[in-house]
């Protein structure tokens, strides 16, 4: 308990970063995969052909290579950035490819009537995917999207081995300043638990309130 | 995954979307489709522009490929990432098996200690996991890299060993028990092997998740594929070509995963066709991570 106590502030920068960096790559993974999946339906050939191509290489990247090649290899570039917003860029990308597939699934399950209806009233695409289709195929897959971002959160430790601060790097300056690192885990896993079952609990929240099963 | 949305890459594709484009509508996609193009190119020009004024094609920094030296280097650290995702794998399996065996157990204190395990180590970063076996436990790093990927692996192949095993058709185990089978008769005999068939496409999406998180055992600097490198990356005398080395690198990481993945849809697409699955749904080709505490 002490080492809690005692090192309040520290595990508090720690949490509250990790937090930060779920939130951001939560946000541009959100972007990115809906707008990756509205491509992967487009009727423009080579539109389809970005969609599956940046899904198919993300997904199929390992999120450490993803960190080391942004990370060390865009600052030999001369893009000086900070490294939390690499962070969330390496972040953001890799889980907008599992978003874009939650939502394509989504997209699959909204019944075909309801396209034919929004094209028989004279709507384009775009407005038949964003004004029909996607506010159902939203609502069909807020758990699979909140499972997502859990994974998203969990995979945010990562950020902690490449200088950027958040909730795991915190056990380093713990074991330095001689605290048992049992304990420091122990508290570092509490931090993850928190995150995780609270978007957890949110998105039950949320599918409670619109979610639709088909 | 219903086809009704379905496109197809070839084609004008009978999509609910939108309709099957008149002469109009072919002529502005034809033009949507070739501003793509172009943006794509104009990208991937300047991308090719910033890499080669920073010399990163420079012959120099292709060179060390060519020493046996670094050769045997990347070699051995994509055998160590092998023998890391081999020993993961098999114990994962192993450990997924057990718990679920756990879960579904008809006793209530091992269903609970099932339940309990699964859901705290699917809820933990896996590489917290790691991290505390390397550093409080002091073991060394392929150890601590394979325990982590284990728990975690181990955990949600259990959840799928399960959702298989209850997605069986009730008759199956209703029929057996009628023949008078013991319960870990109907189990061992009738129930899982018709799950682990069905189930076996996600079974291999998870192994490539497994896969790719070898590679955080470069955090706790086991000498894997990324590591070995980074050896080179971060070598003077071979004027630090990293740039190189990354596209190395991701080539065979994308390559190795890609083909898992490919084997895994078409395990999926074999099994489908497969009567011997009549009584059991196939799962699709994807590792989908559940909600803890969520009851699929």
């Amino acid at each position: 308990m002490d080492v809690l106590t005692e090192n309040f502030s520290l595990y508090g920068e720690g949490f509250w970063g990790t937090v930060r960096l779920t939130l951001y790559s939560s946000l541009l993974a959100l972007a990115a995969g809906v707008l990756t999946a509205g491509f992967r339906v487009a009727p423009v050939r080579a539109l389809r052909a970005v969609g599956t191509t940046w899904v198919t290489v993300l997904r199929n990247t390992p999120l450490t290579l993803l960190f080391f090649a942004l990370l060390l290899g865009l600052p030999r570039f001369g893009v000086a950035l900070p490294f939390e917003l690499f962070a969330v860029l390496a972040l953001g990308c890799y889980t907008s490819a599992f978003i874009c597939e939650a939502v394509r699934s989504g997209i699959n399950t909204v019944p075909v009537g309801q396209g034919e209806a929004a094209r028989s009233l004279g709507m384009t695409f775009g407005q038949t995917l964003g004004a029909v289709v996607l506010p159902q195929a939203i609502r069909t897959v807020i758990a699979p999207i909140g499972s997502t971002l859990i994974a998203l959160a969990k995979n945010s430790a990562i950020a902690g081995s490449f200088s950027v601060v958040e909730l795991l790097s915190t056990y380093k300056t713990l074991s330095e300043n001689g605290y048992s690192v049992i304990w420091s885990f122990v508290w570092i896993a509490v931090g993850y638990l928190i995150l995780t079952l609270s978007i957890s609990a949110l998105f039950h929240a949320m599918e409670r309130r619109w979610g639709v099963a088909r | 995954m219903s086809p009704r949305f379905r496109t197809r890459q070839h084609a004008p594709a009978p999509s609910a979307l939108y309709d099957i484009p008149g002469p109009r509508a072919q002529a502005r996609h034809l033009l949507y489709g070739v501003l793509t193009t172009l943006a794509l190119a104009a990208l991937l020009a300047w991308v090719v522009h910033l890499l080669v004024t920073t010399g990163q094609f420079a012959f120099v920094k292709w060179r060390p490929f060519g020493y046996a030296g670094i050769q045997e280097l990347l070699l051995r650290g994509l055998g160590n990432t092998l023998k890391a995702f081999a020993l993961a794998a098999v114990l994962a399996l192993a450990l997924g098996a057990l718990l679920a065996a756990g879960r579904l157990s008809e006793h209530r204190p091992v269903r609970w200690a099932g339940t309990l395990l699964v859901e705290f180590f699917r809820a933990m970063p896996v590489l917290v996991m790691i991290f505390f076996v390397f550093v409080a436990l002091e073991v060394q790093p392929l150890p601590a890299l394979v325990t982590g990927l284990t728990l975690y692996n181990g955990s949600v192949l259990a959840e799928v060993f399960r959702s298989g095993v209850l997605s069986v058709d009730r008759g199956q185990r209703e029929a057996a028990y009628a023949l008078g089978m013991r319960k870990t008769q109907v189990m061992v005999h009738v129930l899982v092997p018709q799950a682990v068939r069905a189930m076996l496409p996600a079974i291999i999406s998870q192994l490539v998740v497994a896969l790719k998180d070898t590679s955080l055992g470069y955090l706790i600097t086991y000498e894997e594929f990324l590591h070995a490198g980074r050896l080179i990356a971060i070598n003077m005398d071979y004027t630090m070509p990293f740039i190189p080395v990354v596209i190395v690198i991701s080539a065979v990481y994308i390559g190795l995963c890609m083909l898992l993945s490919w084997f895994a849809h078409w395990v999926a697409r074999r099994e489908r066709g497969n009567v011997k699955n009549e009584a059991v749904p196939v799962a699709p080709a994807e590792a989908a991570p559940t909600m803890p505490g969520a009851e699929p």
